[in-house]
Protein backbone atom coordinates (compact mmCIF):
# COMPACT_ATOMS: atom_id res chain seq x y z
CA UNK A 1 0.00 0.00 0.00
CA UNK A 2 2.98 2.32 0.48
CA UNK A 3 5.28 3.43 -2.35
CA UNK A 4 8.88 2.32 -2.42
CA UNK A 5 9.96 5.80 -1.49
CA UNK A 6 7.77 5.81 1.61
CA UNK A 7 9.24 2.50 2.67
CA UNK A 8 12.74 3.75 1.94
CA UNK A 9 12.23 6.78 4.21
CA UNK A 10 10.54 4.61 6.83
CA UNK A 11 13.50 2.23 6.81
CA UNK A 12 16.21 4.90 6.61
CA UNK A 13 14.69 8.08 7.98
CA UNK A 14 16.81 11.22 7.51
CA UNK A 15 17.52 13.69 10.27
CA UNK A 16 16.06 11.83 13.22
CA UNK A 17 16.65 13.37 16.60
CA UNK A 18 16.42 16.71 18.27
CA UNK A 19 18.50 19.88 18.31
CA UNK A 20 19.41 20.82 21.87
CA UNK A 21 19.76 24.55 21.16
CA UNK A 22 17.13 24.70 18.42
CA UNK A 23 16.01 28.10 17.18
CA UNK A 24 12.50 26.84 16.59
CA UNK A 25 10.38 23.82 17.42
CA UNK A 26 7.00 22.84 16.03
CA UNK A 27 4.71 20.04 17.12
CA UNK A 28 1.50 18.83 15.50
CA UNK A 29 -0.89 15.93 15.96
CA UNK A 30 -2.30 14.40 19.09
CA UNK A 31 -2.38 11.07 20.79
CA UNK A 32 -6.05 10.56 20.07
CA UNK A 33 -5.44 9.93 16.39
CA UNK A 34 -2.05 8.37 17.02
CA UNK A 35 0.32 10.78 15.31
CA UNK A 36 2.68 13.26 16.94
CA UNK A 37 5.38 15.02 14.92
CA UNK A 38 7.99 17.32 16.33
CA UNK A 39 10.40 19.29 14.14
CA UNK A 40 13.44 21.26 15.35
CA UNK A 41 15.23 23.85 13.22
CA UNK A 42 18.50 25.73 13.42
CA UNK A 43 18.47 28.96 11.38
CA UNK A 44 21.50 31.04 10.33
CA UNK A 45 21.98 34.79 9.78
CA UNK A 46 20.72 34.54 6.19
CA UNK A 47 17.42 33.01 7.35
CA UNK A 48 18.52 29.65 5.94
CA UNK A 49 17.60 26.36 7.66
CA UNK A 50 21.03 25.08 8.52
CA UNK A 51 19.96 22.04 10.43
CA UNK A 52 16.67 20.26 10.92
CA UNK A 53 15.67 17.20 12.95
CA UNK A 54 12.47 15.39 13.74
CA UNK A 55 10.91 12.94 16.15
CA UNK A 56 7.65 11.24 15.27
CA UNK A 57 5.26 8.88 16.98
CA UNK A 58 3.08 7.44 14.28
CA UNK A 59 2.53 5.13 11.38
CA UNK A 60 4.74 4.54 8.37
CA UNK A 61 3.32 7.56 6.55
CA UNK A 62 3.88 9.83 9.54
CA UNK A 63 7.52 8.80 9.81
CA UNK A 64 8.18 9.00 6.06
CA UNK A 65 6.57 12.44 5.64
CA UNK A 66 8.56 13.79 8.59
CA UNK A 67 11.76 12.42 7.14
CA UNK A 68 11.19 13.67 3.61
CA UNK A 69 10.16 17.16 4.67
CA UNK A 70 13.44 17.61 6.53
CA UNK A 71 15.26 16.66 3.36
CA UNK A 72 13.14 18.99 1.23
CA UNK A 73 13.88 22.12 3.25
CA UNK A 74 17.38 21.66 4.62
CA UNK A 75 19.47 24.51 3.15
CA UNK A 76 16.36 26.44 2.08
CA UNK A 77 15.38 29.90 3.33
CA UNK A 78 12.50 30.19 5.76
CA UNK A 79 10.33 31.81 3.09
CA UNK A 80 11.02 28.94 0.72
CA UNK A 81 10.30 26.43 3.45
CA UNK A 82 6.98 28.09 4.21
CA UNK A 83 5.92 27.43 0.62
CA UNK A 84 6.16 23.66 1.12
CA UNK A 85 2.71 22.11 1.56
CA UNK A 86 1.54 18.78 2.92
CA UNK A 87 0.40 17.98 -0.59
CA UNK A 88 3.91 18.50 -1.97
CA UNK A 89 5.33 16.31 0.78
CA UNK A 90 2.98 13.49 -0.21
CA UNK A 91 3.85 14.01 -3.88
CA UNK A 92 7.57 13.89 -3.07
CA UNK A 93 6.98 10.41 -1.65
CA UNK A 94 5.23 9.28 -4.81
CA UNK A 95 1.83 9.62 -3.15
CA UNK A 96 0.21 8.27 0.00
CA UNK A 97 -2.76 5.96 0.50
CA UNK A 98 -6.05 7.86 0.54
CA UNK A 99 -6.70 7.28 4.26
CA UNK A 100 -3.28 8.69 5.17
CA UNK A 101 -3.61 11.98 3.34
CA UNK A 102 -5.57 13.53 6.15
CA UNK A 103 -4.24 12.31 9.49
CA UNK A 104 -0.65 11.30 8.89
CA UNK A 105 0.38 13.98 6.44
CA UNK A 106 1.11 16.87 8.77
CA UNK A 107 4.88 17.20 8.42
CA UNK A 108 4.71 20.54 6.56
CA UNK A 109 2.44 21.87 9.30
CA UNK A 110 5.01 20.89 11.93
CA UNK A 111 7.71 22.62 9.91
CA UNK A 112 5.64 25.78 9.57
CA UNK A 113 5.03 25.78 13.30
CA UNK A 114 8.76 25.50 13.93
CA UNK A 115 9.37 28.50 11.66
CA UNK A 116 6.60 30.43 13.39
CA UNK A 117 8.14 29.57 16.74
CA UNK A 118 11.51 30.84 15.53
CA UNK A 119 10.03 34.11 14.22
CA UNK A 120 8.02 34.70 17.39
CA UNK A 121 11.17 34.26 19.43
CA UNK A 122 13.02 36.73 17.21
CA UNK A 123 10.31 39.32 17.65
CA UNK A 124 10.42 38.79 21.39
CA UNK A 125 14.20 39.11 21.42
CA UNK A 126 14.09 42.36 19.44
CA UNK A 127 11.56 43.95 21.73
CA UNK A 128 13.61 42.80 24.69
CA UNK A 129 16.67 44.46 23.17
CA UNK A 130 14.75 47.68 22.63
CA UNK A 131 13.56 47.71 26.20
CA UNK A 132 17.00 47.09 27.65
CA UNK A 133 18.41 49.78 25.29
CA UNK A 134 16.11 52.42 26.75
CA UNK B 1 14.16 -14.35 3.89
CA UNK B 2 12.01 -16.69 5.93
CA UNK B 3 8.37 -15.70 6.10
CA UNK B 4 6.59 -16.15 9.39
CA UNK B 5 2.82 -15.97 9.57
CA UNK B 6 1.56 -14.74 12.93
CA UNK B 7 -1.83 -13.45 11.88
CA UNK B 8 -4.05 -16.51 12.25
CA UNK B 9 -6.65 -14.29 13.90
CA UNK B 10 -7.15 -12.64 10.51
CA UNK B 11 -7.28 -15.84 8.54
CA UNK B 12 -5.63 -19.25 8.30
CA UNK B 13 -4.19 -21.24 5.40
CA UNK B 14 -6.24 -24.04 3.91
CA UNK B 15 -5.56 -27.43 5.48
CA UNK B 16 -4.21 -29.70 2.70
CA UNK B 17 -6.84 -32.31 3.49
CA UNK B 18 -9.54 -29.66 3.17
CA UNK B 19 -8.29 -28.80 -0.28
CA UNK B 20 -8.38 -32.48 -1.23
CA UNK B 21 -11.96 -32.77 -0.01
CA UNK B 22 -13.00 -29.71 -2.00
CA UNK B 23 -11.30 -30.57 -5.30
CA UNK B 24 -13.95 -32.93 -6.72
CA UNK B 25 -16.59 -30.28 -6.04
CA UNK B 26 -14.65 -27.71 -8.04
CA UNK B 27 -14.39 -30.08 -10.98
CA UNK B 28 -16.51 -33.18 -11.66
CA UNK B 29 -19.12 -32.75 -8.94
CA UNK B 30 -20.60 -29.54 -10.25
CA UNK B 31 -24.31 -30.35 -10.07
CA UNK B 32 -26.84 -28.17 -8.31
CA UNK B 33 -27.73 -29.90 -5.04
CA UNK B 34 -31.38 -28.96 -5.58
CA UNK B 35 -31.51 -30.91 -8.87
CA UNK B 36 -33.23 -34.27 -8.84
CA UNK B 37 -30.89 -35.99 -11.32
CA UNK B 38 -27.77 -37.91 -10.46
CA UNK B 39 -25.51 -34.86 -10.83
CA UNK B 40 -27.55 -33.01 -8.24
CA UNK B 41 -28.08 -35.98 -5.95
CA UNK B 42 -24.41 -36.72 -5.68
CA UNK B 43 -23.64 -33.15 -4.66
CA UNK B 44 -26.57 -33.12 -2.24
CA UNK B 45 -25.02 -36.13 -0.54
CA UNK B 46 -21.72 -34.30 -0.05
CA UNK B 47 -23.53 -31.25 1.25
CA UNK B 48 -25.47 -33.23 3.82
CA UNK B 49 -22.31 -35.00 4.94
CA UNK B 50 -20.72 -31.62 5.53
CA UNK B 51 -23.76 -30.66 7.58
CA UNK B 52 -23.39 -33.83 9.66
CA UNK B 53 -19.77 -32.97 10.33
CA UNK B 54 -20.55 -29.41 11.36
CA UNK B 55 -23.37 -30.61 13.61
CA UNK B 56 -21.22 -33.30 15.22
CA UNK B 57 -18.41 -30.82 15.86
CA UNK B 58 -20.56 -28.60 18.07
CA UNK B 59 -23.01 -31.10 19.54
CA UNK B 60 -25.90 -29.97 17.36
CA UNK B 61 -28.45 -31.70 15.17
CA UNK B 62 -28.08 -31.55 11.42
CA UNK B 63 -31.22 -29.55 10.88
CA UNK B 64 -29.89 -26.91 13.24
CA UNK B 65 -27.02 -26.07 10.88
CA UNK B 66 -27.42 -23.27 8.35
CA UNK B 67 -24.57 -22.70 5.93
CA UNK B 68 -23.86 -19.04 5.27
CA UNK B 69 -21.23 -16.91 3.56
CA UNK B 70 -19.19 -16.56 6.76
CA UNK B 71 -19.05 -15.13 10.24
CA UNK B 72 -20.44 -11.75 9.28
CA UNK B 73 -23.55 -13.14 7.65
CA UNK B 74 -24.09 -15.62 10.48
CA UNK B 75 -23.96 -12.85 13.09
CA UNK B 76 -26.24 -10.58 11.12
CA UNK B 77 -28.73 -13.34 10.39
CA UNK B 78 -28.82 -14.30 14.06
CA UNK B 79 -29.19 -10.81 15.49
CA UNK B 80 -31.42 -9.17 12.97
CA UNK B 81 -33.35 -12.38 12.41
CA UNK B 82 -34.21 -12.75 16.10
CA UNK B 83 -34.91 -9.04 16.56
CA UNK B 84 -37.44 -9.03 13.76
CA UNK B 85 -39.05 -12.28 14.81
CA UNK B 86 -39.39 -11.29 18.48
CA UNK B 87 -40.45 -7.70 17.92
CA UNK B 88 -43.88 -8.30 19.44
CA UNK B 89 -42.41 -9.70 22.63
CA UNK B 90 -39.93 -6.94 23.34
CA UNK B 91 -37.36 -4.55 21.95
CA UNK B 92 -34.34 -4.87 24.20
CA UNK B 93 -31.02 -6.39 23.12
CA UNK B 94 -27.90 -6.92 25.24
CA UNK B 95 -24.39 -7.17 23.83
CA UNK B 96 -20.87 -6.21 24.89
CA UNK B 97 -18.44 -3.44 24.03
CA UNK B 98 -15.81 -5.88 22.76
CA UNK B 99 -17.83 -7.73 20.14
CA UNK B 100 -16.65 -8.01 16.57
CA UNK B 101 -18.21 -5.30 14.39
CA UNK B 102 -20.37 -7.95 12.74
CA UNK B 103 -22.22 -8.23 16.06
CA UNK B 104 -21.78 -4.76 17.51
CA UNK B 105 -22.79 -2.86 14.40
CA UNK B 106 -25.65 -5.24 13.68
CA UNK B 107 -26.99 -4.53 17.18
CA UNK B 108 -26.36 -0.79 17.04
CA UNK B 109 -28.02 -0.65 13.63
CA UNK B 110 -31.19 -1.96 15.23
CA UNK B 111 -31.41 1.19 17.35
CA UNK B 112 -32.51 2.96 14.20
CA UNK B 113 -35.38 0.52 13.99
CA UNK B 114 -36.54 1.35 17.49
CA UNK B 115 -34.68 -1.31 19.44
CA UNK B 116 -33.12 -0.52 22.77
CA UNK B 117 -29.54 -1.83 22.82
CA UNK B 118 -27.48 -2.23 26.00
CA UNK B 119 -23.74 -2.42 25.32
CA UNK B 120 -22.16 -3.93 28.43
CA UNK B 121 -18.75 -2.71 29.59
CA UNK B 122 -15.86 -5.09 30.21
CA UNK B 123 -13.18 -5.31 32.87
CA UNK B 124 -9.51 -4.53 32.31
CA UNK B 125 -8.98 -7.96 30.77
CA UNK B 126 -11.78 -7.45 28.28
CA UNK B 127 -14.15 -9.76 30.14
CA UNK B 128 -17.88 -9.27 30.52
CA UNK B 129 -19.20 -9.63 34.08
CA UNK B 130 -21.94 -12.22 34.36
CA UNK B 131 -23.64 -10.11 37.02
CA UNK B 132 -23.84 -7.20 34.55
CA UNK B 133 -25.63 -9.40 32.06
CA UNK B 134 -28.04 -10.58 34.69
CA UNK B 135 -28.74 -7.05 35.89
CA UNK B 136 -29.33 -5.77 32.36
CA UNK B 137 -32.13 -8.22 31.54
CA UNK B 138 -35.60 -6.70 31.60
CA UNK B 139 -38.99 -8.08 30.63
CA UNK B 140 -38.37 -6.47 27.24
CA UNK B 141 -35.13 -8.36 26.58
CA UNK B 142 -35.35 -10.60 23.53
CA UNK B 143 -31.72 -11.29 22.73
CA UNK B 144 -28.29 -11.48 24.33
CA UNK B 145 -25.21 -11.68 22.10
CA UNK B 146 -21.82 -12.22 23.73
CA UNK B 147 -18.84 -13.67 21.91
CA UNK B 148 -17.04 -16.82 23.05
CA UNK B 149 -13.48 -15.65 22.34
CA UNK B 150 -12.37 -12.16 21.44
CA UNK B 151 -10.62 -11.79 18.11
CA UNK B 152 -8.29 -9.00 19.18
CA UNK B 153 -7.14 -9.78 22.69
CA UNK B 154 -8.18 -13.43 22.83
CA UNK B 155 -10.11 -13.11 26.09
CA UNK B 156 -12.59 -15.92 26.68
CA UNK B 157 -16.00 -14.83 27.92
CA UNK B 158 -18.05 -16.68 30.57
CA UNK B 159 -20.47 -17.74 27.87
CA UNK B 160 -21.72 -20.94 29.50
CA UNK B 161 -22.79 -19.00 32.60
CA UNK B 162 -24.40 -16.27 30.55
CA UNK B 163 -26.20 -18.91 28.49
CA UNK B 164 -27.60 -20.49 31.62
CA UNK B 165 -28.94 -17.16 32.83
CA UNK B 166 -30.44 -16.35 29.45
CA UNK B 167 -32.12 -19.74 29.35
CA UNK B 168 -33.51 -19.24 32.85
CA UNK B 169 -34.97 -15.88 31.88
CA UNK B 170 -36.32 -17.11 28.55
CA UNK B 171 -34.07 -14.85 26.48
CA UNK B 172 -32.59 -16.03 23.18
CA UNK B 173 -28.80 -16.26 23.41
CA UNK B 174 -26.38 -15.87 20.51
CA UNK B 175 -22.62 -16.36 20.69
CA UNK B 176 -19.99 -15.59 18.07
CA UNK B 177 -17.64 -18.58 18.24
CA UNK B 178 -15.71 -17.67 15.10
CA UNK B 179 -12.37 -17.42 16.89
CA UNK B 180 -13.04 -20.20 19.38
CA UNK B 181 -13.67 -23.22 17.21
CA UNK B 182 -10.59 -25.42 16.87
CA UNK B 183 -8.99 -23.60 19.79
CA UNK B 184 -11.25 -24.72 22.61
CA UNK B 185 -14.15 -27.15 22.99
CA UNK B 186 -17.35 -25.69 21.58
CA UNK B 187 -20.61 -27.44 22.44
CA UNK B 188 -23.95 -25.72 22.01
CA UNK B 189 -25.48 -27.59 24.92
CA UNK B 190 -22.69 -26.86 27.36
CA UNK B 191 -22.85 -23.22 26.29
CA UNK B 192 -26.66 -23.09 26.56
CA UNK B 193 -26.79 -21.03 23.38
CA UNK B 194 -29.62 -20.81 20.88
CA UNK B 195 -27.50 -19.39 18.09
CA UNK B 196 -23.80 -19.72 17.36
CA UNK B 197 -21.73 -18.27 14.51
CA UNK B 198 -18.75 -19.92 12.82
CA UNK B 199 -16.49 -19.04 9.90
CA UNK B 200 -14.46 -21.64 8.00
CA UNK B 201 -11.46 -19.49 7.14
CA UNK B 202 -10.53 -19.06 10.80
CA UNK B 203 -10.07 -22.80 11.21
CA UNK B 204 -8.10 -23.81 8.12
CA UNK B 205 -11.10 -23.90 5.82
CA UNK B 206 -11.93 -21.76 2.79
CA UNK B 207 -13.00 -18.12 2.88
CA UNK B 208 -16.57 -17.05 2.26
CA UNK B 209 -18.36 -19.85 4.07
CA UNK B 210 -19.67 -20.16 7.59
CA UNK B 211 -22.32 -21.69 9.77
CA UNK B 212 -25.12 -20.35 11.86
CA UNK B 213 -26.31 -22.86 14.40
CA UNK B 214 -30.00 -22.30 15.10
CA UNK B 215 -31.42 -24.32 18.00
CA UNK B 216 -34.70 -25.89 17.02
CA UNK B 217 -37.59 -23.75 18.11
CA UNK B 218 -35.63 -20.52 17.75
CA UNK B 219 -37.53 -18.19 15.47
CA UNK B 220 -35.72 -16.07 12.91
CA UNK B 221 -37.29 -13.70 10.44
CA UNK B 222 -35.03 -13.70 7.42
CA UNK B 223 -34.40 -10.83 5.05
CA UNK B 224 -33.46 -12.69 1.89
CA UNK B 225 -36.05 -14.44 -0.22
CA UNK B 226 -35.64 -16.93 -3.01
CA UNK B 227 -35.39 -20.68 -3.13
CA UNK B 228 -35.89 -23.06 -0.24
CA UNK B 229 -32.23 -23.82 0.37
CA UNK B 230 -31.09 -24.08 4.00
CA UNK B 231 -34.69 -24.36 5.13
CA UNK B 232 -35.34 -20.93 3.62
CA UNK B 233 -33.06 -19.30 6.14
CA UNK B 234 -30.40 -18.81 3.52
CA UNK B 235 -31.97 -19.00 0.08
CA UNK B 236 -29.77 -19.24 -3.00
CA UNK B 237 -27.72 -22.00 -4.60
CA UNK B 238 -25.21 -23.18 -2.05
CA UNK B 239 -21.48 -22.48 -2.12
CA UNK B 240 -20.90 -26.19 -2.50
CA UNK B 241 -17.09 -26.38 -2.61
CA UNK B 242 -16.95 -23.98 0.34
CA UNK B 243 -19.44 -25.96 2.38
CA UNK B 244 -17.61 -29.21 1.67
CA UNK B 245 -14.41 -27.47 2.81
CA UNK B 246 -16.10 -26.14 5.92
CA UNK B 247 -17.33 -29.62 6.83
CA UNK B 248 -13.91 -31.20 6.49
CA UNK B 249 -12.18 -28.29 8.20
CA UNK B 250 -14.41 -28.33 11.25
CA UNK B 251 -14.07 -32.09 11.54
CA UNK B 252 -10.27 -31.75 11.53
CA UNK B 253 -10.37 -28.75 13.86
CA UNK B 254 -12.14 -30.78 16.51
CA UNK B 255 -10.06 -33.92 15.98
CA UNK B 256 -6.77 -32.06 16.24
CA UNK B 257 -7.86 -29.70 18.99
CA UNK B 258 -6.07 -31.15 22.01
CA UNK B 259 -2.83 -31.89 20.27
CA UNK B 260 -2.69 -28.53 18.54
CA UNK B 261 -3.93 -26.24 21.30
CA UNK B 262 -1.41 -27.45 23.89
CA UNK B 263 1.53 -27.01 21.58
CA UNK B 264 0.39 -23.56 20.46
CA UNK B 265 -0.32 -22.47 24.03
CA UNK B 266 3.28 -23.25 24.98
CA UNK B 267 4.60 -21.21 22.07
CA UNK B 268 2.24 -18.40 23.01
CA UNK B 269 3.49 -18.29 26.57
CA UNK B 270 7.08 -18.27 25.40
CA UNK B 271 6.33 -15.43 23.00
CA UNK B 272 4.50 -13.41 25.67
CA UNK B 273 7.31 -13.86 28.18
CA UNK B 274 9.94 -12.89 25.61
CA UNK B 275 8.12 -9.80 24.39
CA UNK B 276 7.45 -8.58 27.93
CA UNK B 277 11.18 -8.76 28.58
CA UNK B 278 11.75 -5.91 26.12
CA UNK B 279 10.47 -3.58 28.83
CA UNK B 280 7.61 -1.07 28.86
CA UNK B 281 5.46 -3.68 27.18
CA UNK B 282 2.03 -4.55 28.53
CA UNK B 283 0.02 -7.71 27.92
CA UNK B 284 -3.50 -6.92 26.75
CA UNK B 285 -6.23 -9.38 27.62
CA UNK B 286 -6.46 -12.05 30.24
CA UNK B 287 -3.25 -13.84 31.29
CA UNK B 288 -4.82 -17.31 31.30
CA UNK B 289 -8.41 -17.08 30.07
CA UNK B 290 -7.32 -16.42 26.52
CA UNK B 291 -7.14 -18.13 23.15
CA UNK B 292 -4.16 -20.53 22.95
CA UNK B 293 -2.72 -18.68 19.96
CA UNK B 294 -3.33 -15.07 20.93
CA UNK B 295 -0.60 -12.65 21.95
CA UNK B 296 -1.65 -9.02 22.24
CA UNK B 297 0.71 -6.48 23.74
CA UNK B 298 1.07 -2.72 23.80
CA UNK B 299 4.56 -1.47 23.20
CA UNK B 300 4.85 1.87 24.97
CA UNK B 301 6.02 4.93 23.04
CA UNK B 302 5.59 3.43 19.57
CA UNK B 303 2.70 3.16 17.16
CA UNK B 304 1.31 -0.17 16.00
CA UNK B 305 1.41 0.26 12.27
CA UNK B 306 5.07 1.18 12.30
CA UNK B 307 5.71 -1.98 14.34
CA UNK B 308 3.85 -4.07 11.80
CA UNK B 309 5.70 -2.52 8.88
CA UNK B 310 9.02 -3.16 10.61
CA UNK B 311 8.10 -6.76 11.37
CA UNK B 312 6.92 -7.22 7.79
CA UNK B 313 10.32 -6.06 6.56
CA UNK B 314 11.72 -8.97 8.58
CA UNK B 315 9.21 -11.36 7.04
CA UNK B 316 6.89 -11.46 10.04
CA UNK B 317 3.14 -10.99 9.52
CA UNK B 318 1.28 -9.41 12.46
CA UNK B 319 -1.56 -6.98 13.10
CA UNK B 320 -2.47 -4.09 15.37
CA UNK B 321 -5.41 -2.26 16.85
CA UNK B 322 -3.97 1.17 16.09
CA UNK B 323 -6.15 3.67 14.25
CA UNK B 324 -4.04 3.33 11.13
CA UNK B 325 -4.78 -0.36 10.93
CA UNK B 326 -8.33 -0.33 12.22
CA UNK B 327 -9.32 1.71 9.19
CA UNK B 328 -10.82 4.51 11.27
CA UNK B 329 -9.51 7.51 13.12
CA UNK B 330 -9.78 5.77 16.46
CA UNK B 331 -7.82 2.82 17.74
CA UNK B 332 -9.54 -0.50 18.41
CA UNK B 333 -12.87 -0.26 20.22
CA UNK B 334 -11.89 -3.39 22.15
CA UNK B 335 -8.75 -1.87 23.64
CA UNK B 336 -10.54 1.38 24.50
CA UNK B 337 -13.37 -0.56 26.14
CA UNK B 338 -10.75 -2.29 28.30
CA UNK B 339 -9.73 1.11 29.58
CA UNK B 340 -6.49 1.56 27.66
CA UNK B 341 -5.51 5.15 26.95
CA UNK B 342 -5.07 6.16 23.33
CA UNK B 343 -1.30 5.93 23.30
CA UNK B 344 -1.32 2.41 24.69
CA UNK B 345 -4.06 1.36 22.29
CA UNK B 346 -2.19 2.84 19.31
CA UNK B 347 0.86 0.84 20.35
CA UNK B 348 -0.90 -2.50 20.30
CA UNK B 349 0.51 -5.45 18.47
CA UNK B 350 -1.36 -8.70 17.87
CA UNK B 351 0.55 -11.87 17.07
CA UNK B 352 -1.75 -14.84 16.54
CA UNK B 353 -0.17 -18.26 16.33
CA UNK B 354 -1.45 -21.24 14.43
CA UNK B 355 -0.83 -24.83 13.44
CA UNK B 356 2.18 -24.12 11.26
CA UNK B 357 4.25 -22.10 13.70
CA UNK B 358 7.42 -23.55 15.22
CA UNK B 359 9.55 -22.75 18.20
CA UNK B 360 12.35 -21.62 15.86
CA UNK B 361 9.99 -19.02 14.44
CA UNK B 362 9.19 -17.71 17.90
CA UNK B 363 12.91 -17.53 18.66
CA UNK B 364 13.45 -15.56 15.47
CA UNK B 365 10.65 -13.11 16.30
CA UNK B 366 12.08 -12.59 19.77
CA UNK B 367 15.53 -12.05 18.30
CA UNK B 368 14.42 -9.21 16.01
CA UNK B 369 11.79 -7.53 18.20
CA UNK B 370 14.08 -5.65 20.62
CA UNK B 371 15.94 -3.94 17.82
CA UNK B 372 12.73 -2.97 16.01
CA UNK B 373 11.26 -1.53 19.19
CA UNK B 374 14.37 0.41 20.15
CA UNK B 375 14.69 1.87 16.64
CA UNK B 376 11.10 3.13 16.69
CA UNK B 377 11.45 4.40 20.24
CA UNK B 378 14.54 6.32 19.26
CA UNK B 379 12.38 8.20 16.75
CA UNK B 380 9.53 8.81 19.16
CA UNK B 381 8.99 12.20 20.79
CA UNK B 382 7.01 10.59 23.59
CA UNK B 383 9.88 8.26 24.39
CA UNK B 384 12.47 11.02 24.29
CA UNK B 385 10.59 12.68 27.13
CA UNK B 386 10.79 9.52 29.19
CA UNK B 387 14.45 8.77 28.82
CA UNK B 388 16.53 8.93 31.91
CA UNK B 389 19.90 9.11 30.15
C1 LIG C 1 -15.05 -12.84 16.18
C2 LIG C 1 -15.32 -12.70 14.73
N1 LIG C 1 -16.58 -12.63 14.29
C3 LIG C 1 -16.86 -12.50 12.98
C4 LIG C 1 -15.87 -12.42 12.03
C5 LIG C 1 -16.24 -12.25 10.59
O1 LIG C 1 -16.08 -13.44 9.89
P1 LIG C 1 -16.03 -13.46 8.30
O2 LIG C 1 -14.72 -12.90 7.90
O3 LIG C 1 -16.15 -14.90 7.93
O4 LIG C 1 -17.19 -12.68 7.80
C6 LIG C 1 -14.54 -12.49 12.45
C7 LIG C 1 -13.44 -12.38 11.46
O5 LIG C 1 -12.76 -11.39 11.36
C8 LIG C 1 -14.26 -12.62 13.83
O6 LIG C 1 -13.01 -12.67 14.26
Amino acid sequence: MYTEKVMEHFTNPRNVGEIADADGMGEVGNMKCGDIMRIYIKVNEQDVIEDIKFRTFGCGAAIATSSVVTEMVKGKTLDEALEVTNKQVAAELGGLPENKLHCSNLAADALHKAIEDYRNKRVAEKSNLKETGK
Amino acid sequence: MAKIYLDHGATTPLHPEVLEAMKPYLTDLFGNPSSLHSFGREVRKGLEEAREKAAAAIGAEEREIVFTSGGTESDNLAIRGVARAARQRGNHIITSAVEHHAVLDACLGLREEGFDVTVLPVDGYGMVRVSDVEAAITDQTILISIMLANNEVGTLQPVAEIGKIARGRGVVFHTDAVQAIGNLPVNVNDLHCDLLALSAHKHYGPKGVGVLYVRKGTRLKVFNFGGSQERKMRPGTENVPGIIGMGRAIELAVQELDKKADRIRKLRDKLIAGVLEIGDVRLNGHPTERLPGNVNVSVRYVEGESLILSLDLKGIAASSGSACTSGSLDPSHVLLAMGLDHQTAHGSLRLTLGAGNTEEEIDYVLSVMPEIVSRLRSMSPVYAGQRRD
